[in-house]
């Protein structure tokens, strides 16, 4: 018992204050893209090129934040001339079509919808499925019931059946081989039912597009109402998204 | 009999027309003679050489070997005679149509059609969905029940199936069928130019991108003459005992969940972010994604972060020993590890079970320690074996890993770290050439192996995480273990599924 209570004094109160009070994530972190749009274009092509997502329109200068996994290469290629990313991790937009973006997004909130707010506003529950994701997307999901996140406190929880939840929350390319144990988690979620793809896989196939094994994101299978880009999100860019767009 | 396998060295290059052909009569005796004294399978998948099938093999001892044959459609089942190399005999069947006879257990590993569009050998066409003609094997009895587990689990993790037959509460056998989580890795790896290598093999498993990043970007080296420098090769080694320490310590926070022991599974829930944030903060991704390419890595560690991690590590590491001492002292919890899911030293050996699993079973194989890589030579890495066998020890193994890691990262970032990043570009691979790596992630051994072809393009690309190895150590464990146990014992493993599917 003494050891309990020792190692609960050492360990202290580790709950952030986020997001009543901002947090700054370390420099390397690489958040929402801007893209400069008076770049030379012998930069913009050679990042074009050498994209290994095949994530940037050099025509319309616009990045596809389903396809990019944030690794970095266009920022160092171009020196920052072309594309910077930034330590800005609300990144998750509720339109498909708002993805592909100069650096611009969508007030998120603005974009929910209504009822959804006033249906989930004050308790959400989430079946989670992972469908061929790569576990780095499901740890940091995971993470947000830890204590420094805490899910729990929003009136957030991820639940073990779809029967009591309000929606499901996929990660990965949804495999040949996963597609039909999905769709039946969805079609045991009652409805109203929220719909949540989290991850670069999810939302365009990530890594693994073009493969005949995987879909090229969940939208191909299934209605999608919220968007989170990375690879994996950073909990911060989860949490940030179903806060703003449920609360 | 002098051995017919050729010796190799890990990570260098080798021209495939050294590579051992033998007759397959050699090869099998060759190869079932090396597994029998003790030796363990690394590799043994199959090939297409000018149209026709090759098998390949590499084994290790203290040394690796490495040998091929030409394939026939069907073959005596290596097996019967050696166990290790039973589920490597199904994934040829699956991948290449080639039939191992007398297979005891020829059963679809991922439920996929084979590449070269011959009549699959489990009679499946694959317009059923998953598992098509699959034998669960079944205990028959007026008191025997069957539970089934999957594929969607009730927690945030991958898919798999679970099938137990019981009596009562004890769990006779249990049977695990994966295949849910497979992407086709393999063949996108082959097909991938060599720019989205590194990218392709850090998503094999996303808690493993460290392993498997090293393991590609040393093969790419290999085959294309780059050599990391020093400073690189120590970042290296502070990436891949992050990723250690993170998930070993987040495991020893499930396993005291999974006994309803709180304090420590919130206090190693928080703590393992703690470490996957000191690779944030050296690369920018909580996974170490993005870090390791070949030639070096793309972000240095500057004496201002280096300062930074040695804080942090300063701060955390005191805490996580006092975590430890209160998980593994406390007498209820004790009670729970203490015994379950025992698996014996020879199972485990038939097995070819490898890493923590391995270790926890007395089976010392560390590969930092037998095929050092990076700056591992230079590091005095302990031997870690234990006896028991079961939960206990798979947990005592982790934790012991985690404060050796802990000094040897502390040891690593002690003076100032010099390199010159590199970034990911496009490499010119040798043609006709073979080159395998290997590295001690957190689950045990990864393995690469790349054969090119006489352009310089990938010929095959065979992947081998850890899990493919232990997955029927954990079906061992479960032997006349109370199926409440289950969880705890899933958790001592953690094996990962789409590292197994591929």
């Amino acid at each position: 018992m003494l050891k309990i209570l020792k190692n609960r004094m050492e360990q202290g109160y580790r709950t952030s204050p986020y997001p009543k009070e901002g947090i700054t994530l370390p420099e390397r972190y690489r958040g929402r893209p801007e893209v400069n749009a008076k770049a030379p274009s012998h930069l913009v092509k050679r990042c074009v090129e050498s994209c290994p997502q095949q994530a940037i329109d050099g025509k319309n200068l616009r990045i596809d934040m389903g396809r990019c996994v944030f690794c970095g290469d266009c920022e160092r290629i171009s020196e920052g001339k072309f594309v910077t990313f930034t330590r800005d991790f609300g990144i998750s937009v509720a339109e498909k079509a708002h993805l592909l973006t100069d650096g611009g997004l969508p007030e998120l909130a603005a974009h929910s919808k209504k009822h959804f707010k006033k249906l989930f506003g004050r308790s959400l529950q989430l079946r989670q499925v992972s469908a061929a994701g790569c576990n780095a997307c499901e740890a940091d999901l995971n993470v947000l019931a830890t204590p420094f996140f805490d899910l729990a406190r929003f009136g957030i929880n991820f639940v073990a059946s779809p029967r009591h939840a309000d929606g499901i929350v996929v990660t990965g390319p949804v495999s040949r081989n996963m597609r039909t144990a999905l769709l039946q988690t969805f079609e045991a979620v009652p409805s109203p039912r929220v719909v949540i793809a989290v991850g670069s896989c999810a939302l365009s196939g990530g890594p693994f597009r073009g493969s005949p094994e995987v879909s090229e994101g969940l939208d191909s299978i299934l209605p999608v109402d919220l968007f989170i880009p990375g690879c994996p999100p950073h909990p911060l860019t989860n949490l940030h998204a179903l806060l703003n767009y449920f609360k | 009999m002098e051995t017919k396998f050729l010796e190799i060295s890990h990570s260098t290059l080798l021209a495939r027309e050294d590579l051992p052909l033998l007759s397959f009569e050699d090869f099998r005796e060759g190869a079932c003679r090396i597994v029998e004294k003790g030796g363990q399978v690394v590799h043994f998948f199959a090939f297409m050489e000018k149209e026709r099938p090759r098998l390949l093999a590499v084994l290790r001892t203290d040394r690796l070997l490495v040998a091929s044959c030409e394939a026939e459609e069907s073959y005596p089942a290596l097996t019967l005679r050696c166990e290790p190399f039973h589920l490597f005999e199904r994934e040829i069947a699956e991948q290449a149509g080639i039939r191992p006879e007398g297979h005891p257990w020829l059963k679809m590993v991922r439920y996929h059609a084979n590449e070269r569009g011959l009549a699959d050998v489990f009679g499946n066409d694959y317009r059923e969905d998953i598992p098509g003609n699959y034998p669960y094997y079944r205990v028959e009895g007026e008191e025997i029940h069957e539970v089934a587990v999957g594929p969607v689990h009730a927690g945030v993790i991958e898919p798999g199936h679970f099938r137990f037959n019981c009596i009562g509460e004890r769990v006779l056998n249990l049977e695990i069928q994966l295949g849910y989580q497979h992407r086709g890795v393999e063949a996108l790896l082959k097909g991938a130019s060599s720019r989205r290598l590194s990218l392709l093999a850090e998503s094999i498993a996303g808690d493993t991108s460290v392993g498997h990043g090293l393991c590609c970007a040393q093969a790419v080296e290999a085959l294309s003459g780059l050599t990391p420098d020093e400073g690189a090769r120590v970042i290296r080694t502070v990436a891949l005992e992050f990723e250690r320490l993170a998930n070993h310590i987040g495991d020893l926070g499930a396993l005291s969940g999974d006994v309803a022991f709180l304090p420590p599974a919130s206090y190693f829930g928080r703590l393992r972010g703690d470490f996957l944030n000191l690779s944030l903060l050296v690369c920018g991704n909580r996974f170490g994604k993005g870090l390791v390419r070949p030639g070096g890595v793309r972000f240095a560690i500057t004496d201002e972060i280096r300062k930074e991690l040695n804080r942090r590590l300063g701060e955390l590491a005191p805490q996580v020993s006092h975590v430890i001492r209160l998980l593994l002292t406390t007498p209820s919890v004790q009670a729970r590890f203490d015994h379950c899911g025992a698996v014996s030293q020879e199972d485990a050996r038939k097995l070819g079970l490898v890493g923590p699993a391995g270790r926890a079973c007395g089976l010392a194989y560390d590969a930092r320690r037998v095929f050092p890589t990076e700056h591992y030579g230079r590091i005095d890495i302990p031997e870690n074996a234990k006896t028991g066998g079961d939960v206990h020890a798979r947990a005592m193994v982790r934790a012991e890993e985690i404060l050796q890691s802990l000094d040897m990262v502390k040891a690593l970032l002690n003076g100032p770290i010099v390199t010159r990043c590199v970034e990911n570009g496009d490499h010119a691979l040798t043609p006709s050439s073979f080159v395998v790596t290997l590295n001690e992630a957190w689950r045990g051994e990864v393995s690469h192996c790349i054969l090119t072809d006489e352009r310089g393009g990938i010929l095959r690309y065979k992947v081998k995480d850890p899990s493919f190895h232990n997955w029927n150590g954990l079906s061992m464990a479960l032997r006349n273990t109370e199926i409440s146990d289950f969880p705890l014992n899933n958790k001592s493993f953690n094996l990962s599924y789409c590292g197994f599917d591929l």
